[in-house]
């Protein structure tokens, strides 16, 4: 091997150019692979909005509408329960919905939704992904002396108000998720689709 | 990396090597591995093989997360790959095109050992190794190719495991153990599924570690055909080699880049091309009740299923079909002549090569065809050929008038 | 006026060894960008095809490849009531689709893979009235089929003749009574649909042709560098 003559700098440069040429090319082989993971054409079309009849629903009641495999919440709040809301400020951890990744921004308001009564939530407590129980006797309870309706998560009594916002003291750390959803007319919510989306 | 007197990195590089010897692997196979400097074109299809093999597993593992080994479902999976899930047809096709692929560069690649000798005394292992990898190969891609359990699928698998049912006394029970049914079934999918992605890869990657372990032992060949350590200078390094780093990587790179270029051009433009990488009647169902009118395998099994089919017996095909992969095993102590490339090898060499060439190509299309009467006997007359290439080797390679070999290898 | 289709088939071969060699089918050019085509094709695909054949494989959304939108393909293309992420199933029960046809309609996912476009093309305009068939129709390349001609109302009524040639029996056809469409505008409808159906069989051609250009290029600059690197070192190697 003769090495006199050899320059080095082209040599070197031509070596880190290719390498990194080939790491680009590399880089780009791997999104395939990489997005392939995500959800495929038939989770995306399982996931797909839920329409529920809320015409039957009674104030105070509550029904469950499966959306992704996940159970969300229905619940028409009584004038009663809604007077209550502002009184539980003191005692939330969250009361204004600052956490963005809990709510869509059309439900960043007192409510936490569209319509004042009509409360949307997924019941998945965010602490570790139990589903809370729907509570909605205003009084004294055994894990709450001045209950004032909500939801409480039986695994680590996590609790929340009726506007799905978490009390100081308890191991969950934000409030319940509330998913996009729509009212198409005045009898449906379309669980899964912003407003903004129906155009 | 080998300068342990470099600050921190080479420090912690001592401290590994004292533990593991990467800095010798490194050398012992890369750095100071020594190739003969006159590898030509054909001595790039071993580093593709590898490429293949690698584009195989990443792909093959991708497909298995989404594939199901059903005889329910697997059909409807594939389809779900190539539409619902993202990128799942880029994917699905490197792995399609990648089993094509594979054969090819195997194929050249054994031809290039074919011509130079490579099979020679001291590298009979490594060629024995070799044929071991082209049949674990075989039976991988067979395996492979049931799973989208369309109707090639199905009586591909039908038609190769009834091949056992030649063998006299056990052959039926044989048939059926392979199966685990009366019929090629969902238990027959489900086995070859274990096999495919998980026994014959490992099997294949254990192979291939062996088949240059053997390959670093003895030193690679060249188209000379002569031994680059017979001439050494005054270090003790070939006075021909050259350290497989950095210069054959850069060629080898190369390759690389060359192949890609066709791989890719498969993958987006034809990658059925025209039926021969994916089968037209692969794309329905499978259907235990109708056999496909044209049924014949893969492209790159179809020189073998010629010699199957020239053979107008059920055992007699079977052996014949045995025998010809038997043949190539066998190459190493067929070969009588004082010469190990086909340079210098005499005209009786060359010619029989040249004939073994053109009968295992015809053999190849003749598979694909419809079989008429002409067909069926030129298809008769190639198969004689290919093992008079085999059989007349000690005759033909001792007889001959070979050439002066060089002292150095030549340009 | 009067058109004429002539196939002449060699009949005394196996029949369907003649329809899988293809060496009496009509060519059929197909455009692949021309959406407009493929919008129509879908059309006519939802409208004649699927009340007995399914797509399972095939999502509607899907046919936003073809520039419509979600909203289009819930109004103009789904009648089965399906919603616009589920696969285009047909709603007719096979079990009773099999009683009428003899046997079930097979799915149309991939048939223009399996098929090839020639075939399709050809099979779908080679329908002709014979009453001595269950469904009164027959094939002229795919003879006996249990399918009924279900585009008559475009095409009009074809009638045969078969004549005896030196390579056998030949069949050529006649249209006897016009359909909606002038012989032109049918080829053309089935065209299109031929078109759509090639699509159908693997939607990722699209893609497939769209990322080409890019990787084919990245790997020729690729081997550009991969050469003048290797150049370089060689330099040493006399």
């Amino acid at each position: 091997m003769a090495n006199q003559g050899v320059n080095q700098g082209r040599r070197r440069f031509l070596t880190a150019s290719t390498a990194v040429v080939g790491a680009v090319g590399a880089g780009f082989a791997a999104v395939p692979f990489i997005k392939s993971w995500l959800p495929s054409a038939r989770a995306e079309a399982a996931g797909a909005p839920v329409l529920a009849d809320i015409s039957k629903l009674e104030p105070g009641q509550k029904m469950t509408v499966e959306w992704r495999g996940k159970p969300v919440f229905v619940v028409k709040r009584t004038p009663e329960m809604l007077e209550l809301l502002p009184k539980q400020d003191p005692r939330l951890r969250d009361p204004n919905s600052e956490v963005e990744s809990q709510q869509p921004s059309y439900a960043k308001n007192p409510t936490r939704s569209l319509k004042p009564e009509i409360m949307v939530l997924v019941a998945i407590c965010t602490h570790l992904g139990c589903v809370p129980e729907y509570k909605p006797e205003i009084g004294p309870q055994p894990f709450d002396h001045d209950w004032a309706g909500g939801f409480y998560c039986p695994c680590h009594k996590s609790r929340f108000d009726l506007a799905g916002r978490v009390y100081q003291g308890v191991p969950a750390p934000t409030n319940l998720v509330v998913p996009p959803y729509r009212f198409p007319d005045d009898h449906h919510v379309l669980i899964g689709e912003d407003p903004k989306e129906a155009a | 990396m080998a300068n342990s007197n470099n600050g921190v990195l080479g420090s912690l590089m001592a401290w590994v090597d004292e533990r593991l010897p990467v800095t010798d692997f490194y050398k012992h196979h890369l750095s100071e591995y020594y190739a003969p400097k006159n590898f030509n074109f054909w001595y790039f299809f071993g580093s593709l093989a590898m490429l293949v093999l690698v584009n195989q597993l990443l792909s093959g593992i991708w497909l298995t997360m989404h594939y199901k080994p059903d005889a329910t479902q697997a059909f409807q999976s594939v389809e779900y790959i190539m539409r619902d899930v993202p990128w799942g047809w880029l994917i699905r096709y490197m792995h399609s095109t990648g089993a094509s692929a594979f054969f090819i560069v195997v194929y050249l690649h054994m031809f290039r050992g074919l011509m130079y000798g490579s099979y020679r005394k001291p590298r009979e292992l490594v060629w024995l190794i070799g044929m071991v990898i082209y049949l674990v190969l075989m039976a991988e891609a067979f395996m492979g190719y049931v799973l989208p359990w369309g109707q090639m699928s199905y009586w591909g698998a039908q038609v190769i495991i009834n091949l056992f049912g030649a063998i006299p006394v056990v052959g039926d029970d044989l048939t059926m153990w392979i199966r685990g049914d009366y019929l090629v079934s969902d238990a027959t999918l489900n086995r070859f599924f274990a096999l495919h992605v998980v026994a014959m890869p490992i099997l294949l990657l254990g192979l291939v570690v062996i088949h240059l372990a053997a390959l670093h032992t003895v030193g690679s060949n060249n188209p000379d055909g002569i031994e680059i350590k017979a001439k050494k200078d005054e270090n003790g390094k070939p006075l021909d080699g050259i350290p497989f780093h950095p210069y054959y990587s850069v060629k080898d790179i190369l390759g690389v880049a060359v192949f890609l270029i066709f791989f890719a051009g498969i993958i987006f433009y034809a990658p059925a091309l025209g039926g021969l990488f994916l089968e037209h009647d692969n794309f329905v169902p499978a259907n235990p009740l109708v056999t496909p009118i044209h049924i014949k395998p893969v492209w790159y099994f179809t020189p073998f299923y010629a010699i199957l089919k020239a053979v107008p017996s059920k055992l007699g095909g079977v052996i014949a079909m045995g025998a010809a992969i038997v043949m190539l095993f066998l190459v190493p102590w067929l070969d009588r002549s004082p010469v190990k490339s086909i340079r210098y090898k005499g005209i009786l060499s060359k010619i029989a090569l040249a004939i073994f060439t053109v009968s295992f190509v015809t053999l190849g299309w003749l598979a694909m065809q419809a079989g008429s009467e002409t067909q069926t006997l030129v298809a008769r007359i190639c198969t004689v050929l290919y093992f008079l290439f085999f059989l007349l080797m000690p005759i033909y390679t001792s007889i001959e008038k070979t050439k002066p070999v060089p002292e150095r290898v030549t340009k | 006026m009067k058109k004429h289709i002539i196939l002449s088939l060699l009949l005394w071969l196996p029949l369907a060894g003649m329809a899988s060699e293809g060496g009496n089918l009509e060519h059929v050019r197909l455009n692949m960008d021309d959406q407009a085509a493929l919008q129509r094709g879908a059309k006519l695909f939802v409208n004649y095809c699927l009340g007995c054949h399914s797509a399972a494989a095939m999502r509607y959304k899907r046919l936003t490849d073809l520039g419509l939108t979600q909203k289009e393909i819930e109004e103009n293309l789904i009648f089965t009531g399906h919603k616009v992420g589920e696969p285009m199933v047909s709603s007719m029960d096979p079990q009773q689709a099999k009683s009428f046809f003899g046997k079930a309609p097979p799915d149309l996912s991939v048939i223009a893979r399996s098929r090839g476009v020639d075939w399709l093309y050809t099979y779908l305009k080679s329908f002709y009235k014979d009453p001595s068939r269950p469904v009164g129709w027959n094939n002229a390349i795919f003879p006996n089929a249990s399918m009924p001609n279900v585009l008559v109302a475009l095409q009009g009524v074809q009638v045969a003749h078969k004549q005896e040639g030196e390579h056998g029996e030949s069949i050529s056809l006649e249209l006897e009574k016009a359909g909606s469409r002038s012989p032109e505008e049918f080829d053309r409808d089935v065209k299109d649909l031929v078109s759509y159906l090639a699509y159908m069989a693997e939607p990722a051609q699209l893609l497939r042709k769209h990322y080409g250009p890019y990787v084919i290029g990245f790997l020729l600059f690729f081997t550009l560098m991969a050469y003048l690197l290797k150049k370089e070192y060689w330099r040493d190697v006399h």
